[in-house]
């Protein structure tokens, strides 16, 4: 309870804001999502390398072409696809939320 | 899945096989060739236009603001492409394609480590150091713990993390240009490191994104023209190219699959946690992100950076494969063995690492071998510009102006102090160029990664994002996983066997990042938690302003443009 006490009234207006209090969880859900998401493809990879070698070795139809490059060269996609993703999301919707709490915070900060 | 112990015994024998490719794409030894005067005539090209960049960079650079920050006023896709200029070396691109054209596959394994630490970046760090930060990540991390400590430990981490990425791309340069121009090896260096100093010493952050970005341009170009004429020569099919090459390979269909290379999941483990934490540490690409005016341009920035660099490996795979095409059958590019056999992985002319530039070659004559050569310089000049810029901030704006004058300096003065510290570390950068040409340098790379991702990160992400940090907890934890990073690589085998010639590695695996990330983190955790003097209550107190500035920007440093 001291910590909050020490709370100037503008840091307690902030972090009361039900905008500010929606951003925050939205956005930090979404990015903690993302990032064990690209944690579990790239870990998952790793040890399909590893321990799966015959998998990866598979060739598709009749081709040279094996299971592997092809999750390879899908891990790479995925990641730029998780990064657009992101941006995509922040860009519009956390953003208008930002700029909305701007708009009854910036002025009159006290920090 | 294995049993334990059959897993333990495949780490023991395959782990001498793995060690060579886990610590970096390496140039190795190389032969001199015949002086290149096309390759010559290109460079020269590029050097002047980057110094007229230069010069109309130095003229319009007053502030500190410019010469850190370029302003304020990159945009998010020029920064993008600074990003992959700065990120994109010539080991990756000779490297990787090297890599490809020995064991296929494996290549794969290796670009994808270095990609998937951008989503993270962007995820974790990117808008938030924008947020908060001014000039360097130290900003950042000291921006509610105490000044001195917490700046001294980020300069340190930097400078450590530059100097092991600097040695190697010098030693790298030097032998690169030694093979691709014929110039002897001393000379590359100082070429490289006087061109480095001009760049940043009289252009700042201006002239070093431009060069970044103006190399990115060149490689990514280069590239794409290699890969679409590979392409073109299999009508455009991925799969007639992959047969046509396992068809030429002494690996035949083997090429398709998963070879030495992650046989010991425990080291791959743990370079892919270096990797890809190592990317969200490195100063020289966090101090990007002040370039760009506020959140949405730093978010832009990692996704077309993250694209750019995709796009750049899945390159290199088909160049590669393109090398195996159309380098194995034409004999003149290979050099017999001393029983008269060629052997087509080991024989090459220049050695391995030459594949993509004799491919280069091969698919567009001497003048695109020339272009290609001059680009892979640029390179190399992109990235030392960038370490040096880091180097010479951390020098001037953290321990100068924070901790040795305490605030009390003029902007001019610190500016001045950050272009002969890049004056400094450039001479440096010559000398251990020039002392470490005939060590092993190929794990300084990982080295670097392995303290940026034991260090740097979990300074700044606990200070971001954990409200009990503490300046006490910080700067131990942070100074533990130092200590334990370079003690582990000393102890590994990279430079207790290779370099210091004992018997057998005391630390059995090629990177410490497993070990010495979690050690950081509950030391900083640990610490913070049993810290109960005044300064840590004020610090915990002080989390909630820097929390909402984090989270939304109110009161961030804003765009500097005039």
């Amino acid at each position: 309870m001291l910590d909050v006490q020490r709370l100037n009234p503008w840091h307690e207006r902030v972090l009361g804001n039900l905008k500010f209090q929606q951003l925050v969880r939205e956005r930090s859900g979404f990015a903690w999502t993302l990032s064990a998401v690209m944690l579990l493809v790239y870990c998952g990879f790793i040890l399909l390398v590893a321990f799966a070698k015959n998998t990866m070795a598979t060739r598709i139809g009749t081709g040279v072409t094996s299971v592997g490059i092809v999750i390879g060269l899908a891990v790479i996609v995925t990641a730029f696809l998780l990064t657009g993703l992101y941006v995509a999301r922040a860009n519009t919707q956390f953003d208008k939320l930002t700029e909305g709490l701007k708009r009854d915070f910036d002025e009159g900060s006290n920090r | 899945m294995r049993s334990p112990r059959l897993a333990t015994a495949s780490i023991i024998t395959v782990l001498s096989a793995n060690l060579a490719l886990a610590a970096g794409p390496d140039l190795g030894q190389v032969d001199r060739q015949a002086t290149n005067y096309i390759a010559i005539a290109m460079f020269l090209t590029f050097v002047a236009g980057t110094l007229v960049i230069t010069y109309r960079a130095a003229r319009a650079s007053k502030s500190a603001a410019d010469f850190y920050a370029a302003g304020g006023g990159i945009t998010g896709l020029q920064n993008g492409l600074a990003i992959a200029g700065d990120y994109m070396s010539a080991a990756s691109f000779l490297g990787i394609s090297a890599l490809v054209y020995t064991s296929g596959f494996d290549g794969l394994i290796y670009s994808i480590g270095f990609l998937v630490g951008w989503p993270l970046v962007l995820f974790l760090i990117a808008e938030r150091l924008r947020n908060l930060g001014k000039f360097t990540f130290a900003d950042v991390a000291s921006f509610r713990l105490d000044q001195t400590q917490v700046r001294i430990l980020s300069a340190t981490g930097t400078l450590v993390v530059v100097a092991f990425y600097l040695i190697a791309q010098m030693v790298g340069a030097g032998k690169l240009i030694q093979l691709l121009f014929g110039l002897p090896y001393l000379y590359a260096i100082i070429i490289v490191g006087g061109l480095m100093i001009v760049y940043v010493a009289f252009g700042g952050m201006k002239a070093t994104t431009w060069v970044q970005i103006i190399k990115a341009c060149l490689l990514l170009g280069g590239a794409t023209f290699m890969a679409l004429m590979v392409l073109a020569a299999f009508r455009f099919s991925p799969e007639a190219l992959f047969a046509r090459a396992v068809e030429l390979h002494p690996r035949e269909q083997a090429l398709m699959a998963p070879g030495a290379m992650v046989a010991d999941p425990i080291s791959a483990i743990s370079l892919g946690l270096a990797l890809m934490f190592g990317t969200a540490g490195l100063p020289h690409i966090l101090m990007r992100f002040f370039t760009v005016s506020d959140a949405k341009a730093a978010r832009k920035s990692v996704f077309y950076a993250t694209g750019f660099i995709a796009y750049f490996y899945i390159l290199t795979f088909i160049i590669g494969f393109g090398a195996i095409t159309f380098l194995m059958p034409d004999a003149s590019f290979f050099t017999p063995g001393p029983d008269g056999v060629v052997n087509r992985l080991t024989g090459m002319i220049g050695g391995t690492n030459m594949a993509a530039i004799h491919l280069a070659n091969a698919v567009g004559g001497s003048y695109f071998l020339g272009f290609i050569s001059a680009v892979a310089f640029a390179t190399i000049l992109a990235v030392v510009a960038g370490l040096t810029l880091s180097g010479a901030s951390a020098v001037s704006h953290d321990l100068y102006a924070s901790v040795i004058a305490r605030g009390r300096v003029s902007e001019t003065r610190e500016v001045n102090i950050s272009k002969i510290s890049a004056v400094v570390i450039g001479v440096v950068a010559i000398a251990l160029g020039y002392t470490f040409e005939n060590q092993n340098v190929a794990f300084m790379v990982g080295l670097a990664f392995a303290i940026a991702a034991s260090c740097n990160f979990p300074v700044l992400a606990m200070s971001i994002l954990w409200r009990g940090t503490t300046t006490r907890g910080a700067v131990v934890g942070g100074f533990l996983g130092l200590v334990s990073a370079v003690t582990m690589v000393v102890l590994s085998k990279a430079v207790w066997v290779d370099t210091f010639h004992n018997a057998t590695a005391i630390f059995p695996y090629d990177n410490p990042a497993l070990f010495s990330m979690p050690i950081a983190f509950i030391g900083i955790w640990l610490v913070s938690r049993s810290d109960t003097s005044t300064r840590a209550r004020a610090e915990t107190a002080a989390f909630e302003a820097q929390y909402i500035r984090s989270e939304t920007g109110i009161g961030a440093t804003g765009a500097h443009i005039h």
